[in-house]
């Protein structure tokens, strides 16, 4: 697509910033006790003052003017101003990235409730985790049956051009690691819940991560020796940046000291960041990414 | 749900109970239908995965719910959320665990107001699913 061409929808956008993006929309129910005792089910909410119809949860305020349920999939009042414009431009996935919500007062069996929401902006392309798209950000306004305002929404979505369905976009979220012929032992061990580190054939030395050869000696011989998982932390690093998609970060990645005298680096699981500690005592634990995709974790020993 | 907290009683710095959500197919459907969404890639995984996602994920207004429930387990009944920020990342599909935790960010007196910032983080195996602010008033 030309310069231009993304010019021309993306000013048109710009231009109705500021405006309506639905007709309003009155509920058609008010708030009601039934309603949030389904609400309060389905999120595990013990909130006596719900259950009792004291209160509504503020949560809610949201859902009364959502449009119910048709057959055709159609949504009451249209799609949202603007995203039509989006959609035509190859936008056409959505994933929601923020919601700001205040609440003016408590919400009451009775209430009802009406929504307005205007365009409150889109930003220029960006590159994302999930794609190329744009965030269109709308602001909603609720009033009661007085026109008084209850509670405010800020709701920004992704709006991204969806991957082309290859094996690429297939692949698992989670980085895979180049695995090589003098490697493959190692990650073929990880799938049987295995940790082998290269042991040389001819010296006896561990080396790891593998290579063809014993730098020790120049051996060509080697075994796989199955190590117990147990270590202490010789090192470490909690990586905050560059981020990268399927990681969870701020990340703890360590050099582990494996009791037979090994050292390999391997993320820390199921650990604060603040409490990582040189020395401290760990002991391995596979994770299953996916089918034939197992990663060496390691945990702080636990007591006894 | 917990006893009521008081003002007085919190303390900048302090966690909030751990709360594990266990996300299911009901769940995610549960919630999709009780928030009023029926958008399909919260209860159709034929059409989510036609849509390239590997199964149905949970809406956001069940992760805001979810959020503050947590916060209100914590905060007890006369607690009352006053505003929300959230940001939404990585997706809850069935069959993870949703793991909610909170810290106490600050506390401030404005007006009649008892007003306590917690800072809430809600991890699932994918990474951070959602984060963000919750301010509350206490008695």
């Amino acid at each position: 697509m030309s310069n231009a061409a993304t010019n021309d929808w993306l000013t048109a956008v710009k231009a109705q910033i500021g405006r309506e993006a639905l007709p309003p929309q009155t509920a058609v129910d008010p708030v009601n006790l039934p309603m949030i005792r389904r609400w309060c089910e389905a999120m595990g909410d013990r909130n006596p003052l719900y259950a009792e119809g004291k209160l509504a949860p503020p949560a809610t305020l949201f859902m009364w003017t959502m449009s119910h349920f048709r057959p055709d999939l159609s949504r009451e009042g249209g799609s949202l101003l603007g995203l039509d414009l989006v959609d035509a431009a190859g936008f056409t996935s959505v994933v929601a990235t923020n919601v700001e919500e205040e609440y003016c007062r408590d919400l009451r069996c009775g209430d009802v409730i009406t929504q307005r929401v205007t365009l409150d902006g889109i930003s220029e392309e960006k590159k994302t985790g999930l794609g190329v798209g744009h965030f269109v950000t709308f602001r909603y306004e609720f009033t009661d049956q007085k026109g008084e305002v209850i509670g405010r929404t800020l709701f920004r979505v992704l709006k991204f051009r969806p991957p082309a369905k290859t094996a690429a976009a297939k692949k698992s979220p989670v980085p895979r690691p180049p695995v090589t012929r003098d490697s493959a032992f190692f990650w073929e061990g990880l799938n049987q819940r295995k940790l082998l580190v290269r042991q040389c054939g001819n010296c006896g030395r561990l080396h790891h991560p593998p290579g063809p050869m014993c730098p020790e000696c120049n051996s060509l011989e080697w075994r796989a020796l199955e190590c117990s998982g147990r270590g202490t932390i010789h090192s470490f690093v909690i990586v905050h940046q560059p981020q990268m998609p399927g990681l969870n970060y701020p990340l703890p990645v360590a050099l582990i000291d494996l009791e037979e005298g090994a050292r390999m680096v391997a993320n820390l699981g199921e650990i604060a960041p603040g409490k990582v500690r040189i020395g401290m005592p760990v002991d391995v634990d596979f994770v299953e990414i996916e089918k034939d995709f197992v990663l060496p974790v390691f945990r702080e020993r636990r007591a006894g | 749900m917990a006893t009521q907290i008081t003002f007085d009683s919190v303390q900048s710095g302090q966690d909030l109970p751990g709360l594990d959500v266990p996300i299911t197919a009901s769940l995610i459907v549960a919630g999709a239908i009780a928030t009023s969404d029926y958008s399909l890639v919260h209860h159709d995984k034929a059409h989510a995965q036609a849509a390239g996602t590997p199964d149905i994920f949970m809406n956001i207004l069940t992760s805001n719910g979810l959020v503050q429930r947590f916060v209100g387990d914590w905060a007890g009944p006369a607690g009352r959320i006053r505003n929300v920020k959230i940001r939404l990342g990585a997706p809850n599909f069935p069959g993870d665990t949703l793991k909610l935790s909170g810290v106490v960010k600050s506390k401030e007196v404005i007006g009649k107001d008892r007003l306590v910032e917690v800072a809430v983080s809600g991890k699932n195996s994918l990474g951070e699913h959602v984060a963000g602010t919750v301010r509350l008033t206490l008695p």
